[in-house]
Parts: C-alpha cells; sequence; structure tokens
C-alpha cells in the first residue's frame, strides 16, 4: 500500500482498504530507515503526523472525509508551517519557527491531508542539484553517488524513494521539473498566479510557483485541485475559475497538435535523453497525435535573462536577512554594520551570496539600464516565442533537462550548473504552465519528457500527460532501496 | 554680494487610513511598542503586500484637488537599503511613475498677495519603523508599530524664495490635506513632516547654486528657522570663498542649527526597481471620476465663495477658509444668526481673542458655533445689546448655561424697547439732572450733541445696560429738545 500513487491511496483510503495512521506510520517507519542515508527531510513531524491521521480516520469513519483526508505527503522546507521549523536550506533560517501557515500550506490542512515533514532543498531555492543546502545534499534514490536535481531535490527524493506519496515544490526556473525528471517522478510547475505565492519563502518573486510533485499527471491534478485559486493576501494571484483537473484526464487526444522547438535539440543534449524524448513523442503520434518543429529564437536568452532578474529580485528579498528581527545574528557584534556583515556571512552559503552579488549589482545606478530593463525587454520576448508557438500548437514537447540526474560534485563550475536549467527557464519567464513526466532511462538514470501548454492550460496539459502514462510504465518504475 | 535664497520641499504626510498602506494591521498612534505589526510589517520570511485602496483614493483626491495630471498607470518600486527599522530591507515607494503627477499648490504671501508653487509629483509610500536609542543602555529597540503606515510625499519644484514663503507652502499643504480628511495634520505625532532643500545663488543668476537637504522638519516654526540658518550658513561659506557641499543635515531645535548628517559620497544606492510582488496600480476614469465627486469644497474656492456671496473682506476670508474647522464653524454660525459680518466679527474677534488666551483650538472651544450662533441671532433680532452681548458670551464661555436665550432670560439681559418704557426711564434721568438740563437748554446747537452722551450714559445706567442706545439717543433727544 505504501507503494501506491497519491490517486491509488486516496482510493485505498476511501475504500476503506487500510487507515491514514497505517499509512502514516509505515513511511515514517521508512524514513527512519532510508532517510539517514538520502538526507530527503530537514524536519519530520512525527507527532503532528500522527494526530493528524487519526483525526482524518476519525473523520472518515463519521463520513465526513474529503478525497484527500488523511493522504500523507511533504512540504519543501520553503512553505512557512506554523509552529515548524521553517529552514529554506540555509544556515540563515536554522532556528526559524515560523508563525503562521503558507496559503498553500492551510490549503492542503484543509483538505485533510498529512504533512509527515519538510523537505531539504538548495538554500533559497538556488541551485539545480541540492548541492546547496545547509542540511547537507539529498541523494538521487536511483544511485546514491548521483544528484536528486535542484531546489526541490528532497521533494523529488522523497517520492522516489517511496518516502511519501506526494510532495510539494516550488519552481523558480524549473526547481520541479528538473529534479522530478532527475528522480523518475512527475512535476507540475503550474501558470505564474494561479497558485498562491504568500507564505513561500521569496527567491525571485515574479517567476516563483508552487506545484506538486508526484507520481503520476493524475496525482498532480488531484493536488493542484486542492492548492489552486485566488489567495487575497496574494496581489499576484489570479482571479479566476478553478476547474476540476481530475475531469478531464481521460479526454481524447483526437487531433493534438504538438510542437518541438528546434532550440530543445540542439547541442548539448545527451544523446540518450534525446532518444527517450523522441521515442516519448512516437508515443503521442501512435495516439493520434500530429508533430510539428516550432522554433523559439530567443531561447539561448534565456539563461542570461534568467540571471539577471532572479538574483536582481533575490537581492532584495533576501535584504531581511539582516540578524535584527529573526534568524541567525552573529555573535557579540561591535556595531551595527558589523552586525549586518557578519551575520550574512556566516548565515548565507557561497551560492546565495554569490546572487545577492550578481542582483545587487545589475540594480546598482549606472548598470540598471543595461541589465536589469534591458532582461526585462527579452523576457517579452521570450513570452512572445511561446505566444506564438501557441498560435500553430496544442502543446510544446521536449527534454526537461540536458542530461541526466550527474554525480555529486560533478559541476563545480557555477555557469555549467545554470545550463542544467536551459530548458526549463524559459518557461518561468513566460509564466506558463509546465510538466515533466518520467519517460525512460539512460542506463539507470531517468528521463524526463517535459510538456509545455498556454497559460491556464494546466487542465489540457495534464490530459495530455496522463495520456501517456496510461499507454507506458515509466513513471511506475522504482528505484530498489537496500 | 546680493543673494537669493531657493527652496523646494518634500513633505510626508501621513494618510489618515485605519490600517496600513499593504496591511490590515491598525495605524492608531500610541500604542504600546510592536503591538500593531502583523507578519507583513514585520518582514517574516514569505509574507506579501496587499495594497490598501484607501490608501490609494486619498492620494488620488490629494491629486484632484491641486489639479494635477493623474497617469492611468503608476508603479510601485522596491527602494533598497539596511537600517534596522526598515523591516524588509527596503521601502515600498514609487520613483519612475508616481501616482500623482504635475499640479499646483497657491500659497499666501504676507503682503495679501498670491503665488503658485509647482508640485512636481506626488507618490504613495510606506513609512518605516522607529529605533529607540533612549530607553536601552548600550542598545537600541525598535518599534515597528508606525512600518507599514501609508504616507503621501509631495514634491515641491524649486520655487520658494524665502522661509516665510517654505512655511506658508507648509501651511497650504495643511490646509488642503485636512480640508480632503485625508490626514489629521497632526505635527507633533509625525502626522506631517518634511525635507527641505536649501541653496543661495546671487541675485540674477539662473543656475542653482549648491543644495543641502534639511531632514526630518516637523513643525512650521522650524522650518522657518532651519532655513533661517542655512541661508546664512551657506551665505557665510560662499562669501569666505568657501564651497557649499551637497549633503544631508539635521535640524536641531534645541540648538537652533543644522548639522551635517551624510554627505553626497556617503548617500546610498538605493537601487529602485519595480516591486514584483505589486502589480502596476491602474486607475480607470470612473474611478477617478467618482473620487472627483468625493471631493469636499476646496480652501480657494470656499475663499472666493465667501468674499463674492457673503461679501466678507479678502482678510477676514482668507483666514476663516485657511482651516477648515474654523470654516465650518463660521459657516454654522452665519447659518444661525443670517449674518455672514456679525459672525466673521465674532469667529475672529471675541471667539479668537478667548481661544487664544486659554490656548485651545477651534475644535475645543467651549462656545460651540450652535451656541454662538443663538447668540448672534439675539444680536441680530435687537434683543440684546451689544454690551449684553459680551456678557452673555463670556456666561457661554464659563459654561453657566446652556445658551443664550437661557443667559438672557435669567439675567434679564433682554433689551429694553418699548418706547413706554424707555420714556418713563428717560424723564426720571431728565428730572435728577436738572442743573444739566439747564446747561443744555442754554448750550449752542453743536455743543448739545456732544452733552446728549451724559444723558445716554444716565439712561444705559438706570436700564442696567438693557436699554437699545439707538433707541435712548433719538428718544432723548426728542425730549431734551422739547425742554428748550
Amino acid at each position: 500500500m505504501l507503494d501506491l500513487t497519491f490517486a491509488e491511496m486516496a482510493r485505498g483510503l476511501a475504500a476503506g482498504e487500510f487507515k491514514s495512521v497505517e499509512l502514516v506510520r509505515g513511511l515514517l517507519a521508512r524514513i527512519e530507515r532510508l532517510d539517514p542515508e538520502i538526507n530527503s527531510f530537514v524536519t519530520v513531524t512525527r507527532d503532528q503526523a500522527l494526530e493528524r491521521a487519526e483525526a482524518a480516520d476519525a473523520q472518515r469513519a463519521r463520513g465526513e472525509a474529503g478525497v484527500l483526508a488523511g493522504m500523507p505527503l511533504a512540504l519543501k522546507d520553503i512553505f512557512c508551517t506554523e509552529g515548524v521549523l521553517t529552514t529554506a536550506g540555509s544556515k540563515m533560517l536554522g532556528n526559524f519557527v515560523a508563525p503562521y501557515s503558507a496559503t498553500v500550506v492551510e490549503k492542503l490542512a484543509a483538505t485533510g491531508t498529512v504533512s509527515l515533514g519538510k523537505t531539504n532543498m538548495d538554500e533559497f531555492a538556488m541551485g539545480s542539484s541540492n548541492e546547496n543546502s545547509h542540511f547537507g545534499p539529498v541523494k538521487n534514490p536511483w544511485d546514491h553517488s548521483l544528484v536528486p536535481g535542484g531546489s526541490s531535490g528532497g521533494s523529488a527524493a522523497a517520492v522516489a524513494a517511496g518516502l511519501v506519496p506526494a510532495a510539494m515544490g516550488t519552481d523558480t526556473g524549473g526547481s520541479i521539473r528538473q529534479p522530478a525528471a532527475f528522480c523518475g517522478i512527475t512535476g507540475l510547475k503550474p501558470t505564474y498566479g494561479r497558485v498562491s505565492r504568500y507564505g513561500i519563502i521569496a527567491y525571485a518573486s515574479s517567476l516563483d510557483q508552487a506545484g506538486p510533485m508526484a507520481r503520476s499527471a493524475e496525482d498532480c491534478a488531484l493536488l493542484l485541485n486542492a492548492i489552486a485559486g485566488h489567495d487575497p493576501r496574494d496581489s499576484t494571484s489570479v482571479s479566476r475559475v478553478v476547474p476540476d483537473y481530475t475531469r478531464d484526464l481521460d479526454a481524447p487526444l483526437d487531433g493534438l497538435k504538438i510542437g518541438l522547438p528546434t532550440e530543445y535539440f540542439g547541442d548539448g543534449l545527451d544523446p540518450g535523453v534525446e532518444a527517450a524524448v523522441r521515442d516519448a513523442v512516437k508515443v503521442y503520434e501512435s495516439l493520434g497525435a500530429r508533430v510539428v518543429e516550432v522554433s523559439l529564437p530567443h531561447t539561448d536568452l534565456a539563461i542570461p535573462t534568467y540571471y539577471v532578474i532572479a538574483p536582481a529580485e533575490a537581492s532584495s528579498n533576501l535584504s531581511r536577512y539582516d540578524g535584527v528581527r529573526f534568524g541567525h545574528r552573529c555573535a557579540n557584534p561591535l556595531d551595527l554594520e558589523d552586525l549586518y556583515k557578519r551575520s550574512r556571512a556566516e548565515g548565507f552559503g557561497e551560492e546565495v551570496k554569490r546572487r545577492i552579488l550578481i542582483g545587487t549589482h545589475t540594480l546598482s545606478e549606472g548598470f540598471f539600464d543595461a541589465y536589469y530593463r534591458k532582461a526585462q525587454q527579452v523576457r517579452r520576448l521570450i513570452r512572445q516565442d511561446f505566444l506564438d508557438a501557441f498560435d500553430k500548437v496544442d502543446v510544446l514537447m521536449g527534454p526537461a533537462a540536458p542530461t541526466p540526474a550527474f554525480a555529486l560534485g560533478a559541476q563545480s563550475d557555477p555557469v555549467s550548473m545554470y545550463l542544467q536549467d536551459i530548458y526549463t527557464i524559459a518557461i518561468n519567464l513566460a509564466g506558463i504552465p509546465g510538466i515533466s513526466v518520467p519517460a525512460g532511462f539512460v542506463g539507470n538514470r531517468p528521463v524526463g519528457l517535459q510538456i509545455l501548454a498556454p497559460h491556464f492550460a494546466e487542465a489540457h496539459l495534464l490530459n495530455v500527460a496522463h495520456a501517456f502514462q496510461k499507454v507506458t510504465d515509466w513513471h511506475q518504475r522504482r528505484p530498489v532501496q537496500d | 554680494m546680493q543673494w537669493e535664497t531657493v527652496i523646494g520641499l518634500e513633505v510626508h504626510v501621513q494618510l489618515a487610513t485605519r490600517s496600513k498602506i499593504f496591511s490590515g494591521a491598525s495605524t492608531a498612534f500610541g500604542a504600546e511598542p510592536n503591538t500593531q505589526a502583523c507578519a507583513v510589517d514585520l518582514g517574516l520570511p514569505g509574507v506579501l503586500p496587499v495594497l490598501n485602496e484607501n490608501a490609494v483614493a486619498m492620494a488620488l483626491r490629494f491629486g484632484l484637488a491641486i489639479d494635477a495630471e493623474i497617469p492611468e498607470v503608476s508603479v510601485f518600486e522596491r527602494k533598497n537599503y539596511f537600517y534596522p527599522d526598515l523591516p524588509k530591507g527596503y521601502q515600498t515607494s514609487q520613483m519612475a511613475q508616481p501616482i500623482v503627477g504635475r499640479g499646483t499648490v497657491e500659497i499666501l504671501l504676507e503682503d495679501g498677495s498670491r503665488k503658485a508653487i509647482r508640485i512636481h509629483h506626488a507618490h504613495l509610500e510606506e513609512d518605516a519603523g522607529k529605533s529607540l536609542h533612549e530607553d536601552f543602555i548600550g542598545m537600541s529597540g525598535i518599534d515597528l508599530n508606525r512600518a507599514g503606515t501609508p504616507l503621501l510625499e509631495i514634491v515641491s519644484e524649486p520655487d520658494m524664495r524665502s522661509a516665510k514663503e517654505a512655511s506658508a507652502y507648509l501651511r497650504a499643504i495643511h490646509t488642503l490635506v485636512t480640508y480632503l480628511g485625508i490626514s489629521d495634520g497632526n505635527m507633533a505625532e509625525g502626522s506631517m513632516r518634511c525635507d527641505v532643500n536649501v541653496s543661495v545663488r546671487p541675485k540674477g543668476q539662473a543656475a542653482f547654486g549648491t543644495r543641502a537637504e534639511v531632514k526630518n522638519v516637523n513643525s512650521f516654526r522650524f522650518v522657518e528657522r532651519a532655513i533661517a540658518f542655512e541661508v546664512e550658513r551657506q551665505i557665510d561659506l560662499l562669501e569666505e570663498g568657501g564651497k557649499v557641499v551637497q549633503e544631508t543635515r539635521l535640524f536641531d531645535p534645541e540648538a537652533d542649527e543644522t548639522r551635517s548628517m551624510r554627505t553626497k559620497e556617503e548617500a546610498n544606492d538605493y537601487r529602485y526597481f519595480p516591486c514584483p510582488d505589486l502589480l502596476p496600480l491602474m486607475l480607470d476614469s470612473a474611478y477617478v471620476d467618482h473620487q472627483r465627486s468625493l471631493l469636499p469644497e476646496l480652501p480657494g474656492t470656499k475663499r472666493e465663495r465667501f468674499i463674492e456671496q457673503l461679501g466678507l473682506s479678502t482678510y477676514d476670508a482668507d483666514i476663516l477658509a485657511s482651516d477648515r474647522d474654523t470654516a465650518e464653524y463660521f459657516e454654522q454660525v452665519m447659518a444661525a444668526c443670517d449674518d455672514p459680518k456679525l459672525a466673521a466679527n465674532w469667529v475672529q474677534g471675541d471667539l479668537s481673542a478667548r481661544l487664544n488666551r486659554a490656548g485651545l483650538s477651534i475644535g475645543e472651544s467651549p462656545v460651540s458655533a450652535e451656541q454662538l450662533g443663538g447668540l448672534l441671532k439675539r444680536i441680530k433680532d435687537e434683543t440684546i445689546n451689544g454690551k449684553a452681548a459680551k456678557q452673555v458670551f463670556s456666561d457661554l464661555w464659563e459654561r453657566r448655561f446652556e445658551n443664550a436665550d437661557q443667559v438672557i432670560e435669567i439675567k434679564g439681559l433682554k433689551q429694553v424697547t418699548d418706547s413706554g418704557a424707555l420714556a418713563q426711564v428717560i424723564d426720571q434721568v431728565i428730572e435728577a439732572n436738572p442743573v444739566q438740563v439747564t446747561q443744555y437748554r442754554e448750550a449752542t446747537e453743536e455743543k448739545r450733541g456732544k452733552m446728549l452722551g451724559f444723558f445716554v450714559g444716565q439712561v444705559m445706567k438706570a436700564s442696567r445696560g438693557t436699554a437699545n442706545p439707538q433707541q435712548v439717543n433719538a428718544l432723548l433727544k426728542q425730549k431734551l429738545d422739547a425742554l428748550c
């Protein structure tokens, strides 16, 4: 029962085949056994989870339970969770117990789901390998010498290792889709504004978006139902009707027009990854889809644009970590200047400092027009590329990452690390939704197929992904754990 | 050399919203430190701002009142700097696209002439918290109750040429924002503060001199004194062959001087950029029109109406219209007595003198507008004369009676206009003063006029001041002349 998909598990609970408490106990035991090696959790909220599981079982016994009541999951440690340590993977917040919960956390709690804890992540969501966490790197469950991808690597690994059937992640430049691909799970980044950002520790506000990471598209649909919608506490969340994302999962694909962006199949793409992705596209053709080549001409500008905008916003968002009100404060500061400098020098890791410095530089007087303003102009061009492409096709497909998971410590140069996000970053700049679904292996390393859709077309995106998962079994493969 | 002073003001007006500009926390003054700061004001990780619509409406009404350009789109930006009372490490403000564009504010100069001061723009922003250095030994405390309080920063062009003009401008802004009801204008509580930019240049020179900015001046008087000090300091410096450096200075009211805070070299690079948590603010014309319909009669319009429709002097109209409370008080008094000039005289005369002596504002007057109106009504309909009126006013001030009619009734101050009763008193007075009557009879016509005053005085005295003086005059003259 612990290895079921999230949706299957929910059906099992509803049918009375097992109880939430049994699930939670089983998973907690697995976490205890496997996680010391995988390191996917920063905090396990054992007692709370059992309490909530019991409450959900009682609710179900009274016949008052909803679909998700008693369903176990985990939260990336970037979601503020009332009364629970919330670190964002940073020493800076190593002692921060959030006094309130993020809207996503509240919404999930309202449906009766049971959080088993907070998952490890790259510090402040900055990274593509989960090696930037203050709490140590996460291991890829398929091969412990490999990275799980970043920054939602803890969530991805926890799901892949069978520690939870689903976990919440956030995606600023690919942080849901790339680790989902590396770990062989399904991860959805919704349209920017579809899910509230309130209570999510901000990295780059105009790019951050929360989304589900689970075993199937159906799982993601169930979870998106729970978390989507307008939040009056987030001015950038969109006031728009939330459809039932499970309703059209089985809708026929007839006439589906798939666009393959030329730019996503060029230099630097691992041949094994390319082969898996092209095979997946053939599966769609066999289901009646038509495939055309399209162009996203500004693709090569996405990474430089992202590395202007994201650090700029981050440099400002991270100013509040100054040692004054909460979080890490240096010992015995000499004066205010010393308090700021040492608290930040001690509290932030290398990659975070690098991005703060880049952002501070690009926003500073004399450079703003050349960098930030220019980047915003390019961002509009990138967005327009997608709008133009979606005039011709229904969805776009390509690899989620140029390579499968690489070895821990293998990417020592920050710029080559940044290139990991080459196929995911533009999607955040454009604000459109994207999903990564398991689509094969290179050796024992999973490969993710990325599917993209127009703004707010998540229902269609999930429908397309689900169609693939009905005829393939890549998403059902599990790594062998001890 | 003849020097000319050039002054521009940045006035920070605290808007009278009940909650903060980006959170639901209260803005009430004087609460225990850090009791009116929620997660958003504290800058906790993950919190997001939500714009207070009322702050937008208030800023917009200010813009409409100064006839400013109102852009369709304005943008909130982050102004980044580190300070312990700035919780997020940035202040959300507006720079490139503020909510209020160019406009004009008219000021009244001492010689009675008017001058238009151009407004460069006005923008919305959040206030920071407050550092408390005195209460802790060797440490500082932070009170974030103020953090997130909505401010409207009104930036003038450098159009003022003297300290008097600057304080007149500040008064005009104060009058306007209190008229509009968008601020309580309480300077002692920090609801209005200003930064003063001062420079001097040789008279006739077109280019501006180097300016110094004096931060956070919080009274009309301090504005004048800070400018006076700065002007003298800069002129002395220049005449000694020195140079004014561009810097930020602080006014110390105790020492009556300004002191350097930081020079241009030490200035922050604020790294403004559009706040990604707040969408651009769009104001459609229907919303703007609706806010325009909510504007009250503005001080300038009111002043013109006082002059043209009520026939008041320019002087009276200026003073009565310069303050919303005074204007409202005056209009209520006028409505009750139906005599604008009489009302103006009393509000400006007896009432104002009494309030000044007691150190009270018109809002705190022990005599309400209704009470004063009731009193003036009795002067107008000749129930009492001017002398009795002063006594009634005094009794009302002491709060011994509810209204003028009660004082008049109980104290028997009703003016005697019954000619029969008056004739009786006059006869008594004539009879009691035979010597004076003889003298009157023997006097020339010219002298008689002066002597009449004696008899009037006696009659008034005998009537305990209640006689109608005009009537007494006429009757006396008639009777005395009949004796001649």
